[in-house]
């Protein structure tokens, strides 16, 4: 017990598919909860639900500022856990719960939805509508070593974390990223990867570069960070093979 | 073994043994082959390629649904498609020089043509993309480990579609829909017709053509391949191999064990390893002097470099 990290979740104006997306590591999330992880709080998973000191924590949802409680409890999370993620495309950039999303009517609501990182700093962006459960459970195992690593597992878990890190830096998130700062920064070499990790189909390969219908979009983030050339840092991604296998033995 | 390479557990010259097969396939048929055996052996159960009009227009199902329709799909212009057959393989088989987003059926190939085993080809590029999609799968869900075979080819520049019409149309004064093959190679850009006219062009003038984010590009040889592939280093109807992966490994010993390729060794070959070495050390020291200028391009501005 002792050796394990603590996570909350705190759930805000989200649809709680991050949750099922979390949840659907099946047996891998058992495991990760039996050796790794000391889940203190997490609505609809379990009974507990009041934010706790925690090492890490996860934010689903958007911020209602109209909502008392959600204001109080993103900086609740925020005060009380050393590592606040941001989890999913609404935690993230807004998503779905703003204006402008899949090509759905402006309503007065959108209004009143901020990312969390317009209220708290955040630590981690783990974008995507939803995000994939591989991404929160490489996620999770590399918090775990970076709080309870030795000293290798520790600069390895940074390594891979940073270029996570370093998207906090924007709020705001649109397929219309791709063109700005990959296309038209002359970096797009064509892969379709973009494409790939829509989850709306907005984006379809013209000539090899990605076309996005900006009216699809709903701004969840997937694409420039899935995109080769939004991050690549090298030195990790060329071990995949053995962090891989290191990630899957460790869930065994 | 140098970084320039990569990672590599052997390297082999090799031919695949199917002279039917080698009729197709731009060098020495290892890709076309390596998923021909995969096939056979439900290591993968479909392979992404980059096919093309004659393939689009018999086997449409196959093929990324994008907003062309035949009428609109030029010649040479690649086509992602999913192929579970030998046949359609062959069809797919041979160098497209410009850009295939394979990788963009990467999602779709799990989803609506229900692969768990997929095998991919790609670019040193799409490598990485694959790799990254495997390691941080930011949209994609179950993919990842979906991924059983993904063969790298050799690559030190791809070309946008309009400038191969501009290169073979306007300089090689060729219409694309006669032209056979296309070759890099021997410092010259080949374009072969199908009534057997052969027009080279130098490098020096496809340069300006190339795709802006190649200049960028660090990686010749595929490094994050499974198996990796190209012309360089071997003799004419050769290919040098490395493989390079557990996966790769493994896959190579059984296509070897059953027969699918002959080889000799590197090593014995003109002009083997050294060729491909240096080209790697001019590929890679020319784009990261290009990434350097990035970081000084304007006055206190840089433009972006994705590596950091
Ligand atoms: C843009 C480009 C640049 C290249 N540059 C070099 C080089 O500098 N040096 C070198 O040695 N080799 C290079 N190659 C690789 C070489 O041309 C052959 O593709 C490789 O040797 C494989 O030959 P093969 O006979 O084994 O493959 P085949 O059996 O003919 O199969 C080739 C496979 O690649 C797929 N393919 C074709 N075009 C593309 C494309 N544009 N993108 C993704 N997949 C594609 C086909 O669908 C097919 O499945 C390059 C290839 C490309 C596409
Ligand atoms: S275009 Fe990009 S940001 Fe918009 S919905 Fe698709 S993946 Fe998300
Ligand atoms: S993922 Fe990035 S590099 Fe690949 S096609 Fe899309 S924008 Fe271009
Ligand atoms: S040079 Fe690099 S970026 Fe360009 S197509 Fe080849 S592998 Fe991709």
């Amino acid at each position: 017990m002792a050796d394990k990290i603590t996570v909350g979740y705190t759930h805000l104006s989200g649809c709680t598919g991050c949750t099922v997306a979390l949840a659907d590591n099946y047996g891998g999330l058992l495991t990760l909860l039996d050796k790794y992880v000391d889940l203190k709080y997490i609505p609809t998973l379990a009974d507990a639900r009041h934010i706790q000191k925690v090492d890490v924590s996860f934010v689903e949802g958007s911020v209602c500022i109209n909502d008392k409680l959600a204001v109080e409890e993103i900086k609740e999370t925020r005060e009380k856990s050393a590592i606040v993620v941001a989890l999913g495309g609404c935690a993230c950039y807004g998503n779905i719960t703003r204006f402008t999303r899949g090509g759905q009517q402006n309503q007065p609501q959108h209004e009143s939805y901020l990312p969390i990182g317009d209220l708290i700093k955040v630590d981690v962006f783990i974008p995507g509508c939803a995000p994939t459960p591989e991404l929160i459970r490489n996620v999770a195992v590399m918090a775990y070593l970076l709080l309870k690593g030795t000293k290798e597992q520790k600069d390895l878990a940074t390594a891979f974390l940073t270029p996570l890190m370093k998207l906090t830096a924007k709020n705001e998130a649109c397929g219309c990223d791709l063109i700005v700062d990959v296309i038209n920064q002359g970096l797009c070499m064509g892969c379709g990867s973009c494409a790939a990790s829509c989850p709306v189909r907005a984006i379809t390969m013209e000539y090899g570069k990605p076309n996005v219908e900006r009216d699809l979009c709903i701004k969840c983030g997937a694409c420039s960070a899935q995109c080769p050339r939004g991050f690549f840092n090298t030195d990790v991604i060329s071990q995949y093979e053995a962090i891989n296998e290191a990630i899957m033995a460790a869930l065994q | 073994m140098g970084a320039e390479l990569g990672n590599y557990k052997s390297c082999v010259s090799a031919r695949s043994t199917d002279k039917e097969l080698l009729k197709n396939a731009q060098d020495g048929g290892i890709v076309t082959q390596l998923f021909a055996f995969a096939l056979e052996e439900g290591i993968i159960d479909g392979a992404i390629v980059a096919a093309n009009k004659e393939f689009y227009a018999k086997y449409p199902s196959k093929c990324i649904q994008d907003s062309s329709n035949l009428d609109m799909i030029e010649p040479w212009r690649p086509i992602p498609a999913i192929v579970n057959t030998k046949a359609e393989l062959l069809a797919a088989a041979g160098t497209k020089y410009n850009i295939s987003p394979n990788v963009a059926l990467l999602k779709e190939a799990t989803r609506s043509f229900g692969l768990d085993k997929i095998g991919i080809v790609g670019t040193p590029c799409q490598m990485q993309a694959v790799r990254k999609a495997q390691l941080y799968p930011v949209g994609l869900r179950n993919v990842g480990a979906s991924i059983s075979l993904a063969v790298g080819i050799f690559c030190m520049e791809n070309f946008p579609y309009q400038s191969i019409l501009q290169l073979v149309e306007d300089h090689a004064a060729m219409k694309l829909e006669s032209v056979k093959k296309m070759e890099i190679g021997k410092g010259k850009f080949w374009v072969y017709g199908k009534r057997g006219q052969v027009v080279q062009l130098p490098l020096k003038i496809t340069h300006k053509y190339e795709q802006p984010g190649c200049h960028v590009c660090l990686d010749y040889v595929a490094n994050l391949g499974d198996i990796s592939t190209g012309s360089v280093g071997s003799p004419d109807g050769w290919s040098t191999v490395f493989v390079r992966s557990k996966i790769g490994d493994s896959v190579w010993g059984k296509a070897m064990a059953a027969g699918c390729f002959e080889t000799q060794p590197i090593e014995k070959v003109k002009p083997g390893l050294e060729l491909v070495t240096k080209l790697a050390n001019e590929k890679i020291t020319k784009n990261k002097k290009t990434l350097e200028g990035r970081a000084t391009f304007g006055v206190g501005k840089a433009l972006r470099n994705p590596y950091i």
